[in-house]
């Protein structure tokens, strides 16, 4: 079940996977809204690198919130950019020391109703107001991508907290799908210690996912040390 | 995935790209209510010096009167207050139920005056301003409320109102608040029902005049208008 998620995940967490691994502090306690009011203010310094992580960081939030309000999944994508746009020009009206999603929520509500508003004013024909009303969705649920992008830093950083050799198994034979082989050859370690080090990382992170662990700051395992120093989870 | 969603991330992809290459460092904007203290009191001090000007003496004898002290205190409390409202609303996230504020003040500033028309209805020998007083109160309004409002318009314009409409209101309800508490030195009458019935119209006027020139001002600084 854990193999078929990672790998299932692999294409699109790939990405945060990495970057978390890359990152060297994990701080969990930090939440979303946070995360972006420090980048918000860190980009009104002038620092690019963290405006452009804002500002992607923010199309999943902004297409939820969009959704929520009734855009239909066609237009989220055009009320995202102007939102983006407003972003932009309204900068300079953050405050660091209120919260980040609330500003957020009311420019993107904002550009939500003026889309609204438009598209209300071109002619619809509709024969069938049941059926109209009564028409599935054929979008993803409000919040879907932000629930998506959680559950992918989460497993990220569950496996930046396994023992070096138990991660290596993971992201070469699992999440980039790897022969062997080419791992052994790659990490210097023999094909049997993989074999067993893929096998003791899915089980600590089956573990640690279906618990729902916490990571401490330094990035490993905090409440019982079943991936670092367990019985039997040790690298070989 | 689709060529809809490949072609909209890469549309956002560019954007953020965009958007990330003319960033340039921002002053953040003073708190609202500081701003509004700033145009407020920059208000003041037209008043201040304007006050040699003004007829002292008369104006103590007016300001004995209860309801024509608190009309121009209302007056006072109702431009500061809608200045309040109209900053507040200028920033995204701020609720709008400021802009309720200023209702107890305007009600307070109309109220008195309103009272005062009944008292000189009541007591015999008011003092009536002819119709060539009354229209240069109008001036003197119109004259002293559209500096006020394009003051005001050209600060809130430096956020970001998402209801420019409104905010436009509240910035047009002070600086018409504003140029009536200047007018109580140099107004040299008793409250009377057609001067509230004027001064109520030269409201409505910059309020009018405010949204429909100011929303439109102001609205133009969202991308989409």
């Amino acid at each position: 079940m854990v193999l078929a998620g990672v790998t299932g995940m692999a294409g699109a967490a790939g990405g945060a996977l990495w970057c978390a691994h890359e990152r060297p502090a994990i701080r969990p306690a930090m939440t979303l809204d946070d995360r972006l009011s420090a980048a918000m203010a860190a980009a009104q310094d002038g620092d690019t690198q963290a405006y452009r992580d804002l500002l992607r960081d923010c199309l999943p939030v902004i297409a939820g919130m969009a959704r929520a309000q009734g855009v239909s999944v066609e237009a989220v994508d055009d009320v995202v950019q102007e939102t983006l746009l407003t972003i932009h020009k309204a900068r300079a009206t953050y405050d660091p020391a209120r919260p980040f999603l609330p500003w957020l929520r009311a420019i993107t509500q904002r550009r939500a109703i003026d889309r609204l508003r438009h598209s209300g004013r071109r002619p619809q024909e509709v024969h069938d107001p049941i059926a109209y009303e009564a028409h599935a969705d054929a979008g993803p649920a409000p919040g879907q991508r932000i629930e998506a992008r959680e559950r992918e830093r989460s497993l990220a950083r569950a496996v930046a907290a396994l023992p070096d050799g138990q991660r290596q198994a993971v992201e070469h034979l699992a999440l980039r799908e790897r022969s062997l082989d080419e791992t052994a050859h790659l990490t210097g370690r023999s094909k049997g210690a993989l074999k067993v080090n893929l096998h003791r990382a899915l089980k600590a992170l089956r573990k640690t996912l279906s618990n729902d662990k916490t990571l401490s700051d330094d990035g490993t395992l905090a409440d019982d040390g079943a991936v670092s120093k367990g019985k039997g989870n040790r690298d070989v | 995935m689709s060529d809809g969603a490949l072609s909209a991330g890469l549309r956002h992809d560019r954007l953020v790209e965009a958007l990330a290459g003319d960033l340039t460092p921002v002053r953040r904007l003073p708190a609202p209510s500081m701003r509004a203290l700033g145009w407020f009191a920059a208000a003041l001090g037209i008043g201040v010096a304007l006050l040699p000007m003004a007829d002292l003496d008369a104006l103590r004898l007016r300001m004995a009167t209860p309801d024509l002290r608190i009309a121009a205190f209302g007056a006072v409390l109702t431009a500061l207050t809608a200045a309040v409202a109209a900053f507040q609303t200028s920033v995204p996230g701020r609720s709008t139920a400021w802009a309720l504020l200023p209702l107890a003040p305007a009600a307070l500033w109309i109220g008195a005056s309103g009272a005062g028309c009944l008292r000189s209805w009541i007591v015999p020998g008011t003092d009536l301003p002819d119709a060539n007083e009354m229209g240069g109160c109008l001036v003197f309004l119109l004259g002293f409320s559209l500096p006020l409002s394009v003051g005001l318009v050209l600060m809130l314009r430096r956020a970001c109102p998402l209801r420019p409409n409104l905010t436009a209101a509240l910035g047009g309800l002070a600086a018409a608040a504003a140029a009536a508490a200047l007018l109580v030195p140099f107004h040299p009458h008793d409250a009377t029902a057609t001067d509230l019935l004027a001064h109520l119209v030269m409201v409505g006027l910059v309020i009018g005049a405010n949204i429909l020139a100011g929303g439109r001002l102001l609205s133009a600084r969202s991308p989409r208008t």
